[in-house]
């Protein structure tokens, strides 16, 4: 993370195209932040002919801001994490192809049932790297979110994650997935098509996949759902990304018998879902840093960190041979957990 | 003539006492004994003594009621949990008759839930089962605090059970063929599955592929657990990656599912059975059905998401009553040639 690189509201023309739903929305921990970028704006759009200079002062309440942000973001517990991981501006998988991935030729369709908007899947250029491409999507508004159902997938949507990597192990190429959502739909058709057996099978058949596979959360990583296009020889986080076994709004209401904002912050600590929890516990191996003040305040910089570790991580996995590489593959999962062993 | 049965229903202790005049009073009690919780399965055995322990205090009435009268001796010496009321058909089981029936209720089949020890020993030929991997403890490595402390919690249960975990598994033989068994605990935390039980399952798994065994796991689970987080998640992706082993091995594993199957468990090796085994109307799905409803924000079909419904979407290969369960499983391990 480069570490001046000058804050930008989500209004500011340096983000993205700001769409409807991101141009307000506040974050309640950041709300401290907001008379500042009120006043920048203001002195910044104050008439220059009138003769009175606010450059310096506009530089001076830009380091204010700086600063306040890092504080804020420096102690991002879990449960503004998810805020920040759940952001209407942040990019998700669908931006990140735009941003990097070249001449991408999505792939639709299980072949058995239909196809899910959830996930999108195609064959992809990252850097100089031919790849399959395997990205979460959620939409930004409200037409292209219900074709996304929100980001859950169906069956049919890791059914087609999985006949794509087929298609990839075919023809010797590495699969990138980029994971950003709350989990696997609960519901009735989803159930009905087997929801947990398409999991189940992904899980199965991504540990032996023949072909190199790198994972990202890019948002949320919510349990099986996000788990069902996860396993895979490099696991990163971006650092503002949550990965838990439930959401904390769920885990409230079965543990702490309610799901209210008290209860949702405690379960959201106690699930330590954040990437640096998750790098203690060994359960992911990166953290993909984030510009100051989280991906939806810079989506080019999230885009450019994000790029760099597929293009490196790609480089450093294609050296294995694939026999090694499905050996470490397996390793890494076999260490996972923690437990303690009595001598008998 | 007077009978005095103490009847353990699910969350309801009652109290039935036959009036010399035919007439019955009903008491609830307010408080289950601590020596038997409510959400536990009946004790296999209860002995006279711990009967009378059991017995609730005589309310101090001062006053002599029909009710008081009782032969001597003879309320003393009755065994508490002799008899139970089926929560299905509501029939009344004589407890003997039950555990010689495998716990399946003889009026309506109705298949109680049973402990991972009582499955293991059930499912093997008598005496064979060699319990293994009881040394793995379960930590707590994130401190885990909710309304109680998750060690407390493990603590808790496991008084509760005499189980360091929600699993049972070891080698055994079923109908003299050896197989490598491991059956979850549904009375211990609900069965969930944390680190012990993703490592004894992965363990189960090596065993069987080293050499070359069947495998048959019994899965009886509420899916992972919550108070490991992440790490829980990850014994997902750690037992279907050594069931991929086990599968490019040749091996055979059948999965039997039993009330209840759901969440992570179901979403990894419990689905991913050569031959998938469910008793009868078992719950078995991703989704608990209160989610769901809460979700589609509608009523539930009937027989959702149970063993029968299962089948007839496809994503089961049999339903068999628990008095079957051998033979079946015996005649699939033949027919594979293991």
């Amino acid at each position: 993370m480069p570490p001046h690189t000058p804050p930008t509201t989500p209004t500011s023309p340096n983000s993205a195209a700001p769409s409807p739903s991101n141009v307000h929305y506040e974050l309640d921990f950041e709300r401290p932040l907001t008379a500042l970028e009120q006043q920048i704006a203001e002195l910044e759009n104050h008439d220059p002919t009138d003769g009175i200079d606010f450059t310096a002062e506009v530089r001076k309440l830009r380091q204010n801001h700086t600063r306040m942000l890092k504080k804020i973001y420096a102690g991002l517990n879990g449960a503004n994490t998810v805020k920040v991981a759940r952001h209407p501006g942040r990019p998700q998988g669908a931006d990140y192809l735009r941003a990097f991935v070249k001449d991408f030729c999505e792939l639709h369709g299980d072949r058995t049932f239909g196809d899910d908007r959830a996930i999108l899947t195609g064959f992809g250029r990252i850097g100089p790297h031919k790849c399959m491409v395997i990205a979460n999507n959620k939409g930004k508004d409200v037409r292209e979110r219900l074709a996304a159902n929100f980001g859950m997938p169906h069956p049919e949507g890791y059914r087609k994650a999985l006949k794509k990597m087929k298609l990839a192990e075919k023809y010797g190429l590495p699969v990138v997935t980029l994971i950003d959502t709350p989990g696997a739909f609960p519901g009735i058709g989803a159930e009905e098509r087997g929801q947990s057996e398409a999991i189940a099978v992904n899980l199965l058949e991504m540990s032996r996949l023949r072909v190199p596979i790198v994972a990202a959360v890019i948002g949320e990583g919510g349990s099986g759902g996000a788990l069902g296009i996860g396993v895979a020889d490099r696991f990163a986080m971006m650092q503002y990304a949550w990965y838990s076994v439930i959401s904390p709004e769920a885990c409230a209401g079965i543990v702490w018998k309610e799901a209210n904002p008290t209860n949702n912050v405690a379960a959201a600590e106690a699930l330590q879902l954040t990437a640096e929890s998750n790098l203690k516990y060994g359960t992911i191996d990166h953290i993909i840093d984030e510009p100051l003040g989280g991906a939806h305040r810079n989506p080019s910089a999230a885009s450019d960190s994000l790029e760099k570790w597929i293009i490196q991580t790609l480089r450093d996995l294609k050296r294995f041979k694939i026999d090694n590489l499905l050996k470490k593959r397996d390793e890494r999962l076999r260490r996972q957990g923690s437990y303690i062993e009595v001598p008998v | 003539m007077t009978i005095l049965n103490t009847v353990t229903q699910h969350d309801l202790r009652r109290h039935i006492t036959n009036e010399p005049h035919g007439r019955s009073t009903l008491n609830t009690m307010a408080e289950p004994p601590p020596s038997s919780t409510p959400s536990s399965p009946p004790p296999s055995a209860s002995s006279p003594t711990s009967a009378a322990a059991e017995k609730p205090a005589k309310p101090v009435t001062g006053k002599r009621t029909w009710q008081d009268v009782v032969e001597t001796g003879k309320r003393a010496d009755m065994p508490a949990d002799l008899w139970m009321r089926c929560p299905s058909c509501s029939g009344m089981l004589y407890r003997p008759t039950l555990e010689q029936n495998k716990f399946v209720c003889p009026e309506c089949n109705h298949h109680f839930r049973i402990t991972g020890t009582q499955r293991a020993h059930m499912l093997c030929d008598p005496g064979s089962f060699e319990p293994m991997w009881d040394n793995l403890l379960p930590n707590d490595p994130l401190n885990f605090v909710d309304l109680v402390p998750y060690k407390d919690r493990l603590a808790q249960e496991s008084k509760k059970t005499g189980r360091p975990e929600a699993i049972v598994a070891g080698k055994g033989f079923i109908k003299g063929r050896g197989v490598v068994v491991a059956c979850m605990d549904s009375s211990f935390r609900m069965g969930s599955m944390g680190s012990v039980v993703g490592e004894v399952i992965t363990r189960a798994i090596e065993l069987a592929t080293d050499q070359d065994l069947p495998l048959i796991i019994v899965c009886a689970s509420g899916g992972a657990r919550m108070q490991e987080s992440t790490m829980s998640l990850m014994q997902m992706a750690k037992t279907s990656s050594a069931l991929a082993k086990f599968d490019d091995a040749g091996g055979l594993f059948i999965s039997v599912l039993t009330d209840p199957t759901t969440g992570g468990v179901t979403a990894s090796f419990a689905m991913l059975g050569d031959v998938i085994i469910a008793e009868p109307k078992a719950l078995i799905c991703f989704a608990g059905p209160r989610v769901i409803a809460n979700t589609v924000r509608q009523e539930l079909p009937e027989g959702f998401q149970r063993s029968e419904h299962l089948v007839e979407k496809g994503f089961i290969d049999r339903v068999a009553s628990r008095q079957d369960l051998r033979s079946e499983i015996s005649r699939v391990i033949d027919y594979a040639g293991k």
